[in-house]
This record gives structure tokens, sequence and C-alpha cells, in this order.
């Protein structure tokens, strides 16, 4: 007998019995969506993390103050000299391995006016030296950049990000225009291209100024990150010890301590996420596993029901010539095919709620095949393991008492 | 010789009591034979049926099927030779109650890997011969009883088995359907196939042409039917 026959009685004997199978596959169901649901959200966050991430030029660094991630004691950070333009300027006249060095610093949530109209008070103010476009993967769409002279001169010249020129200029070319940061005026020389957004926050909304002006507009006692470019990717590490050394050096810090400053690459970052995304990933995978366990014995309670109460058509197939094998294969092949139907109702969900989150949330969903395969053997294992115990009982059936079964 | 028992004995252990069932039987039954095994309840007629039918295996003694040494063959070879060897009628009928009458005479055929069209084929042969060519897609409880028996009698023979076994085929039909059931008994037998008949009632023994008769395990008598009386 070969499996499309058995494979045919499976669906027979399910359709026959819908309710039952039908709470039957709850479990299954249930397992699978979870962890196709956690898996597409979680590949989904993972995707667009590393597409943020993947944004900073390649082969760059940077060096902050504090670590990148929060690793809760900033007590011991707190206390660190802060990173200067001056330092920037170290590492750019020493590192021979680097191509770019830029200096920039933040100021978050400010609004910014042109004539009588204003933007939200939720822009973001860079100060930054020529090298930020090219090293934070920027790019211009009109009019220039930041230029040396801008920082050397400290001019009011700004860049801004679509956000602001829709607002402020919904019908003008901005290019010349006057725009007021802080009451100051400053001259529009440059529009960013278009960024898009990052789970739901724009990245439209910046404003670009010369890191001189920034720093005499909002005082210079606040740390600076400094973005290093090497110059090729085989240079990167040489390039990075380089930059340590230089700026333990004009920090004074003392050998055998640990440096007074972070460096952290977009990999690293990406590492660190992955990380604890893992871990997301297998809590969710052990609940489901359980989930699928408790599936199983379901199935496996359900089996042994049908076998009992099939008794008879046993002994009828038996008589006829059935042999052990094809019995077992019948009733293993049900179980699986049980638990299969199970899964793909289970990954239709789990897609649906991804989808569904998708829409609702800025998580995307992105669901790999593979996800899918796995889930698909995973329903076969356990319909497998759980089905050899009831189709094994029913295959050792002696065909006289079958027979005579009521 | 198709069928030769000898000296089969059967005996079933119960806790620890040894109940014999058969004690000593001794048959040979031919090619194109119609046999009656006849007794009253408890004589082993039951037990017989199922040894000779391969459905179990005696606990001593030998049994010949189609010169195959059957009677200390393993359940799946069992399985085999009731496949190929053997038509089962039995008083309950016995069709899957899910399956279309189709269906349940191709069952034999899946089991032997018959390929899908040329199973369907004998089977509606088999369905025909039986008179249901109309009734294929019927589910048994879509039939009376009598046709629920025809089928069960097209799944016998849809495998050309060397003996048909019917197991009281009428004690569950009512006097005139049992005739019926009868008549197409005489036809397979006419065109050449061998049967053996379990029954109770002496004016269905009468249809065949020889009559075993059982009594606490053993033959009692073993005669031809002189005259036919249908």
């Amino acid at each position: 007998m070969n499996v499309g026959e058995s494979f045919n009685m499976a669906i027979t004997a399910i359709m026959s019995n819908k309710l039952r199978s039908s709470l039957t596959l709850l479990g299954i169901i249930i397992g699978v969506m979870t962890i196709i649901a956690m898996q597409s959200l979680i590949t989904g966050l993972r995707n667009s993390v590393h597409e943020e991430l993947s944004q900073l030029g390649s082969n760059v660094f940077q060096v902050q103050k504090y670590p990148a991630i929060g690793e809760g004691n900033r007590e011991k950070y707190r206390n660190r000299k802060d990173l200067t333009v001056e330092h920037a300027d170290a590492v750019r006249r020493l590192a021979t391995a680097a191509e770019l060095v830029g200096a920039e610093v933040w100021h978050f949530g400010r609004e910014i006016r042109y004539q009588d109209k204003k933007t939200n008070p939720n822009m973001v103010i860079a100060g930054a030296t020529p090298e930020f476009l090219v090293n934070n993967g920027f790019t211009l769409a009109d009019g220039r950049f930041v230029t040396e002279q801008d920082v050397n001169f400290n001019r009011r010249v700004c860049i801004l990000g679509l956000e602001p020129v829709n607002v402020l200029f919904p019908y003008d070319d901005p290019i010349g225009k006057d725009v007021k940061i802080e009451g100051e005026r400053f001259r529009v020389v440059g529009v960013l291209e278009e960024m898009g957004s990052f789970l739901g926050g724009s990245r439209d909304n910046r404003i670009v100024i010369p890191i001189s002006r920034f720093e005499l507009l909002y005082g210079s006692e606040r740390s600076i990150n400094i973005t290093v470019k090497a110059k090729s990717p085989e240079l990167f590490e040489t390039c990075r010890d380089q930059t340590i050394g230089i700026l333990r050096a004009v920090r004074k810090v003392p050998p055998g301590e640990e440096n007074d400053f972070e460096i952290w690459t977009s990999d690293q970052l990406m590492e660190f996420f992955d990380n604890m995304t893992r871990v997301v990933k297998i809590v969710a995978v052990a609940i489901a596993s359980i989930a699928l366990v408790v599936a199983g014995v379901g199935i496996m309670n359900i089996m042994l029901v049908s076998v009992t109460e099939r008794t008879r058509e046993i002994g009828i197939r038996k008589s006829i010539g059935a042999k052990r094998r094809d019995i077992l294969w019948q009733f293993l092949i049900e179980a699986i095919v049980l638990s299969e139907i199970g899964g793909i109702i289970g990954i239709f969900i789990g897609l649906g709620i991804g989808k569904l989150v998708e829409v609702l949330t800025p998580v995307p969903a992105d669901v790999p095949a593979w996800t899918v395969v796995l889930g698909l053997v995973f329903c076969s294992t356990v319909g497998l393991i759980f089905g050899v115990g009831p189709a094994t009982k029913a295959a050792r059936m002696d065909p006289i008492e079958a027979l005579r079964y009521e | 010789m198709l069928i030769e028992l000898h000296d089969i004995e059967k005996i079933y252990e119960i806790g620890t009591v040894q109940v014999p069932a058969l004690k000593g039987i001794n048959i040979t039954v031919n090619k194109n034979e119609y046999v009656a095994i006849m007794g009253p309840s408890g004589s082993g007629k039951s037990t017989l049926m199922n040894i000779v039918g391969c459905l179990d295996t005696p606990s001593d003694g030998i049994y010949m099927l189609n010169d195959n040494n059957v009677s200390d063959m393993s359940d799946d070879e069992l399985a085999e030779i009731r496949n190929r060897e053997i038509g089962f009628v039995f008083q309950t009928f016995n069709l899957l109650p899910r399956a279309s009458a189709l269906h349940n005479v191709e069952l034999p055929l899946i089991y032997n890997g018959t390929p899908a069209a040329k199973r369907r084929k004998q089977a509606e042969e088999a369905l025909e011969r039986v008179g249901l060519a109309d009734r294929m897609h019927h589910k048994p409880n879509e039939l009376s009883g009598g046709q629920r028996q025809r089928v069960a009698i097209a799944r016998a023979l849809v495998n050309s088995p060397s003996i048909i076994l019917a197991d009281e085929p009428t004690g569950n039909l009512d006097s005139r359907t049992g005739e019926e059931i009868m008549e197409i008994f005489e036809d397979l037998h006419d065109s050449g196939n061998t049967i053996i008949l379990v029954t109770h009632e002496e004016y269905i023994a009468e249809h065949s042409d020889r009559i075993i008769r059982l009594r606490d395990g053993m033959v009692e008598r073993d005669e031809a039917v002189m005259e036919r009386s249908a």
C-alpha cells in the first residue's frame, strides 16, 4: 500500500470527525502560530535595525563618552572627561589609516521658524564637521553641506532635512532663505535627501549646522561624538588602534588603565541586538515547544480513542490482507496529517498576526521561509512521535478479536 | 488438493485452564468443492473457520493450503495469504461504513498494490457480477442487507481467491434475501470457485455438495449431499 492511499484514508477519517479533529488541532495551531508570529516580528525588527545601522557609512566607527548601549551604571562613565573637537582634530591629524574624521554633537527636540511658520518642537539639531555627511551615510538632495570654512568662521548656515523643508517651505525653494534656530538667523545652504522612518520615528527631522556655531549656540560643555572612516576595510583595525592610541595620549590615560571612552561599530551594535533577540527567540521557541508537546499528547489521546473506535475496521482490513505495517502507516499518517493541518492553519494565523502588527505598529513583519519549513517539520515530528503509540497498538491487534469487537 | 488439514488441534488457555477447541481434525477439500461446515455452538466450527481462513494458526497439526504450509506462518505472511487465497463473507457483512461500495470492494486490491485504474476496473466487474452495477457509489448505510452482503461477496471474489469462506452469510437476512444470496454462491460454484460455508441452518447447508458436521472439536460426520433441495 502506498502513502497516497494512506493519505486519502487519513483525510476521510479526519473529516468524519470534524469537531473532534479541530479541537485536537487547537494546541498545534497555537504552538505553530506563536513560533511564526514571534519569528516574523523579531526578524522584521532585526531587519529594520540592521538597515538603520547600515545607514552609517561603511568602514566607520564611532567614539563616544558613554557606551552606545546602556549598561545600567552610568555613574562609572559620568566622571570621564568629555570628548571635544580638539580630540577629533588630533585624530584627524595623526591617524594615518583614517580617511575621514568627523566631529558631531546632537541636540534633540527643538523647533525652528521661518517667517510666520514654525516646525513641531521635535527637530534634531546636529553640530557637524564636513565629514559628517559621508560618515553618517547621509546624502544631499540640493545645495551644499557644511564646509571647513563654515566651521572655521562659525558661519550661521544650515542644511535641512525633508520634514522642516516641507513645513517651512511648502512652495518655495529653501536654499538661500534664512530660518531661525533658537532665535538666531541661519542661511539654508543645502537640503538632505529623504531618509524615511525607522520604527515609526522620522529620520527627516534633522537640521545640520557647523559644529563651531553649535557650540556657540548651546555651549561647549557637552561631549561630542567622533566618527572615523578607515581608508579601507583592511585598515579598519589599524585605524581603530591608532584612534585608541591617539585618544589615550591626548586624554592622558595612564598605561594599564582602561580607555576612558567607548568605541563601537555598527557590526557590534547588530551583534548586540542579535544576541538580545536570540534570547527572546529561545523563550518563544520554548513556549511554543511546550504548547506543541501538550498538543502532541492531545493528538495521542484522540488517536487512541480513534484506534479503539475503529477496532472493527482494523479487523476488517486485516482479514482482507492488511499487514501490520499497512495499519501502522495508516494511523501514523493520520496523526501526521492531523498535526500538519494544524501546522498549516497555525502558519497562516501567525503570518496574519505579523501582518496585523505591521499595520497597527511601526514594527515590520518578515517571515523567513525556513521558519515555515521548520514549523511544518516540527508538526510532522509531533505527529510522528505521538502517533507511534496508538498506531502500534492498532497494528498489533489480533484480527479475530478485532472482528468480534462491538 | 486445495486444503489439507492433518490432525489440527487448537487449545485455548484461559488463565491456567487449557480448553481444547479442536481435537485432531482431518479434512481435505478439493478445488471447486462446495462444502458446508455445521455444528452446534461450542462444536469448534468458528475456530476451524478461523484456522482455515488463516486468521489463526493451529496449536498442533499441519495445514497445507495450495501446497503452502500455513500452520506456522507469521502474522504478516498470513495477511498475505488471506489477501491472495481467501475471500471472506461474514454474517455481519463487515463493510467499512464510511466507504462507498466500490471502495469497499477495492480494499483487498489496495493491500496487494494493484494500480488504481486496474483496481477500479476489477472492483466494478466484481460488483457487476453480483448485480450491483447501479449501486457502486452508495455507502453501506444506503444499501439493504442483501445488497450489503452482495458488496461483501464482490469484495471476497475481487482478488480471484482460491477459497470463498462464508461464515453464516444469511444469518442477518430474511429468508427470501437469504435465498438470493445462496443463488449467488451457487453461480460462483458453477463458475469454478471453491466455497466453504459455515452455518447451523440445515436448509442453507443443503445448498452445498458436502456437509462436514462437527461436535466437541471433532468431525462427527463428513458426507456428500445426495440430492439438492434448491
